[in-house]
């Protein structure tokens, strides 16, 4: 039975080897909370489509346990397949079909039939911007357009949990903020969301939990925030209004900070965690140098994430 | 899933089937129509006519209900195999192995989507034989069973066919290699018994002629050397077998998942 507190996704000791002999899972533990935003990261080959494909039931496993919503994918597979909804790295819809009978297909795939299904894929093609491409082959769509058709696929029947697999890869940065914006909707609307992706900034302003798997384990498995209060140190860089002093390039003049002089109007500074950046602004202003803005070198869960999977 | 919904599930997959072969029916439908008619000149006209009778009948009449199974055994199979075959290769197979729908259901639906196709070119060739023959059926039940089996049996052998297919050309070697030569050497055009002693017994375990046969008892009265209850059981067991073989590759994932 299921209940409002039954987790979205267990997995248990999940492994999988292929026929080539390569070991792609190697005993796999896992739990996602009902509700939950979800990122599974992990750099190629690490094995996050593996076990993607084991949850939606593309890939055999060779042991472990599976569970979603409280249904056993050996022993309720029925009942654990209607609370998944997928959306695939690879466009997997029939091309020559129309936008909307590739949604209604599918909706009749889950027992879902007429004005029913008709209803459910309005809304959804509505909701993705969608409807005024419904009588449009599908292939003459743009990628873009072909992601949000595979998620409004995935949505027709409703899920509890939808997995994304590199939802926005390839996809233009205004399409992807308003896919986003769509998915944190569908989120709060109740559905538990596990996502891959390679855009880190992405995962972590959106997810809340993460797991980071790398050569068929995990590594990594805890709330956001505290994965990036693991972080021990940050690289900022600072745009000054002056040219900066070619003597500037030598970090032993700043007490405290590594500090490296770019060019005339940019500094690189490595900030230690516990160091605060008051003392930097104050030596700073002892050089008279006058900061106009700052930013972040590089996205701080990258930071992590090339730490933990280079172990 | 319960009964209505798996009924909901079988009829997407049929009414998909239906409507693939129906929307390119210039590769599916209007083919068999043109060479069946070519044959029914050809064979028919222009040699039968020199051939005379063939066990008792005008060569005409008697190569029809040959030519109606041929139809029925090459459509039945491409059907299925082409299908499902571009479905794994386009992945939308995906969008079914991810939803609840029982494999039975998808192997049902698939398969009455072939035998559909089988029916409706062997409806074609039938009307297209009236321009040439005049005849009657002779047993309504024994034609329908034989048909009906026969398209079965070769819809459930496209299936496995695809289930094995890596590539387009996996799927066209069977009909042409193996499908071709069985059908051509199955009766079709001529009587078993005109045939030495000898290759009357290889070609008893050719199982088109029995199916090509039945058909012909059907429409003709005529089955030739064929006995008629050990046609009808051979059918009926390579249908059940070949629907166990799909059923458990399918639970297995051959050919499908990794």
């Amino acid at each position: 039975m299921t209940d409002a507190l039954t987790d979205a996704l267990t997995l248990r000791q999940l492994t999988k080897t292929y026929d080539n002999g390569h070991q792609a899972l190697k005993g796999i533990d896992l739990t996602v909370a009902p509700g939950d935003f979800f990122a599974l990261l992990g750099p190629n080959g690490a094995g996050k489509s593996t076990t993607i494909g084991i949850v939606s039931s593309l890939v055999n496993k060779t042991s472990g346990y599976v569970d979603i919503f409280g249904y056993d994918m050996d022993k309720d597979m029925v009942r654990a397949k209607c609370q998944l909804g997928v959306v695939p790295q690879e466009v997997n819809f029939n091309q020559f079909e129309k936008v909307e009978d590739v949604v209604i297909t599918q909706a009749g795939y889950y027992g879902i039939a007429g004005r029913e299904a008709r209803i459910r894929s309005e809304k959804f093609l509505k909701q993705l911007g969608l409807w005024d491409k419904r009588d449009v082959q599908s292939r003459m769509l743009s990628g873009g357009m072909k992601r949000r058709l595979m998620i409004a696929r995935a949505l027709i029947h409703q899920p509890r949990l939808l997995i994304l697999d590199e939802p926005t890869a390839g996809v233009d940065i205004e399409l992807r903020r308003s896919l986003w914006e769509f998915i944190r909707e569908i989120n709060e609307q109740g559905t538990t969301v596990i996502l891959t992706t390679h855009y880190l900034e992405e995962a972590e302003q959106m997810c809340r939990n993460i797991a980071i798997i790398n050569e068929g384990e995990i590594v990594e498995n805890t709330s956001m925030k505290e994965l990036l209060r693991k972080l021990d140190r940050e690289t900022f860089y600072l745009d000054v209004r002056q040219p900066l002093p070619l003597a500037m390039n030598e970090s032993a003049r700043f007490a405290g900070y590594q500090v490296t002089r770019l060019d005339e109007h940019t500094l690189e500074v490595e900030v230690q965690k516990q160091q605060g950046l008051n003392g930097l602004f104050r030596q700073l202003n002892d050089y008279q140098v006058d900061v106009v803005s700052m930013r972040n070198k590089a996205n701080r869960l990258e930071e992590l994430f090339v730490g933990m999977t280079r172990r | 899933m319960g009964f209505q919904q798996n009924w909901i599930a079988f009829c997407t997959i049929y009414i998909k089937e239906v409507r693939r072969f129906l929307r390119i029916w210039p590769q599916t439908l209007l083919p068999p129509a043109i060479t069946m008619t070519l044959y029914f000149v050809i064979f028919g006209h222009v040699i039968g006519s020199r051939i005379g009778q063939m066990a008792g009948f005008d060569y005409m009449t008697f190569v029809v209900p040959g030519l109606v199974m041929m139809s029925v055994v090459t459509n039945s199979y491409s059907n299925v195999s082409s299908s499902f075959y571009s479905n794994k290769f386009q992945k939308s197979i995906e969008e079914l192995l991810v939803s609840p729908v029982p494999n039975w259901i998808i192997l049902l639906g698939f398969v009455m989507g072939g035998v559909t196709r089988g029916l409706m070119t062997a409806f074609i060739v039938i009307l297209l034989s009236l321009f040439f023959v005049d005849f009657q059926v002779f047993d309504i039940v024994a034609t329908i069973a034989a048909v009906l089996l026969t398209a079965v049996m070769f819809a459930l052998g496209g299936f496995i066919n695809a289930l094995f297919a890596k590539s387009f050309d996996d799927i066209s070697i069977i009909p042409t290699f193996v499908l071709t030569p069985l059908t051509y050497l199955g009766g079709v055009f001529y009587s078993v018994s005109v045939l030495p002693e000898f290759w009357q017994g290889v070609s008893q375990i050719n199982p088109i002629l029995y199916q090509v046969n039945a058909f012909r008892y059907g429409m003709l009265g005529y089955s030739g050397v064929v006995d008629l209850t050990l046609a009808f059981s051979i059918m009926t067991a390579a249908v059940v077998a070949l629907f166990g073989i799909s059923l458990r590759l399918l639970n297995k994932g051959w050919g499908l998942r990794s």
